[in-house]
């Protein structure tokens, strides 16, 4: 693939197929096998979600910046937004053990982001909001 | 995302398929609600074969579901979940909250 290709959608959760299938080109442009695809998508699913819940709270007028780069040893996901700032410290780690009653919804989404991702880094900025960079080594 | 239900003798299978990403797992609720809240009835399987994607709002919705039908006695029977699905429920760490089935029969079956 190209070193780095962008795609900017609003903030609804309906526009979720279209980044999902952006990103999985990306992946397939890139080499990447069905697994690291899987992830790769599946990631950006529960980021894009966190986006529109917490950093933009349900509204539908704010953007979602979607970025795939490339490079010999890494292909990375960005997502961008001018919400409200996203602090992961904030959200409780979720209960992994336990019975069904003890479960709570919350945190799973996360969670899988690390699991399936290689590193997952979070930043924000005053000015320009919230940046979530996920990279798969190769 | 295809979403088909069955109603059997002792158990409503809901076959998914295709993508549930965190935009269409709402409808996968809907149907869960439409069983349990509406019709009453609260041993449910999940055909799981055809189903290529999944993400976190899917295993909240399942989680939901799971809590009001053990509450009525009954259950949800997972039949057929790719290695790929089954390992999502592992990193989310919920596979011990329900039964995996290789078949929709023994899932059926086992109610």
């Amino acid at each position: 693939m190209q070193t780095s290709r962008d795609l900017t959608v609003s903030s609804d959760l309906d526009n979720l197929p279209f980044v999902l299938e952006f990103v999985r080109l990306c992946c397939l442009e890139a080499g990447l096998d069905d697994d690291a695809t899987f992830a790769c998508e599946l990631a950006t699913d529960e980021a894009c979600t966190n986006i529109v819940e917490h950093a933009y709270q349900g509204r539908e007028g704010g953007k979602i910046y979607v970025r795939c780069q490339c490079t010999p040893e890494e292909f990375i996901v960005e997502l961008h937004d001018n919400g409200a700032p996203f602090n992961p410290a904030q959200v409780a780690p979720p209960q992994l053990v336990g019975d069904l009653a003890d479960r709570e919804a919350g945190g799973l989404g996360l969670h899988l982001m690390r699991s399936l991702m290689d590193e997952v880094r979070f930043e924000f900025d005053g000015q320009n909001g919230n940046t979530v960079t996920m990279i798969k080594r190769l | 995302m295809i979403l088909t239900h069955e109603v059997l003798k002792r158990c409503d299978v809901i076959k998914i398929k295709g993508r549930v990403d965190s935009s269409k797992a709402p409808e996968v609720e809907a149907k869960f609600q439409e069983i349990i809240g509406e019709a009453k009835r609260y041993n449910i399987v999940v055909d799981m074969s055809e189903l290529e994607f999944a993400s976190s709002a899917f295993l909240r919705v399942l989680i939901a579901a799971m809590k009001t039908v053990r509450g009525k006695g009954g259950g949800i029977h997972l039949a057929t979940a790719s290695d790929r699905m089954k390992d999502v429920f592992q990193l989310a760490g919920i596979t011990s909250l329900f039964k995996f089935y290789d078949t929709v029969t023994q899932a059926v079956g086992d109610f």
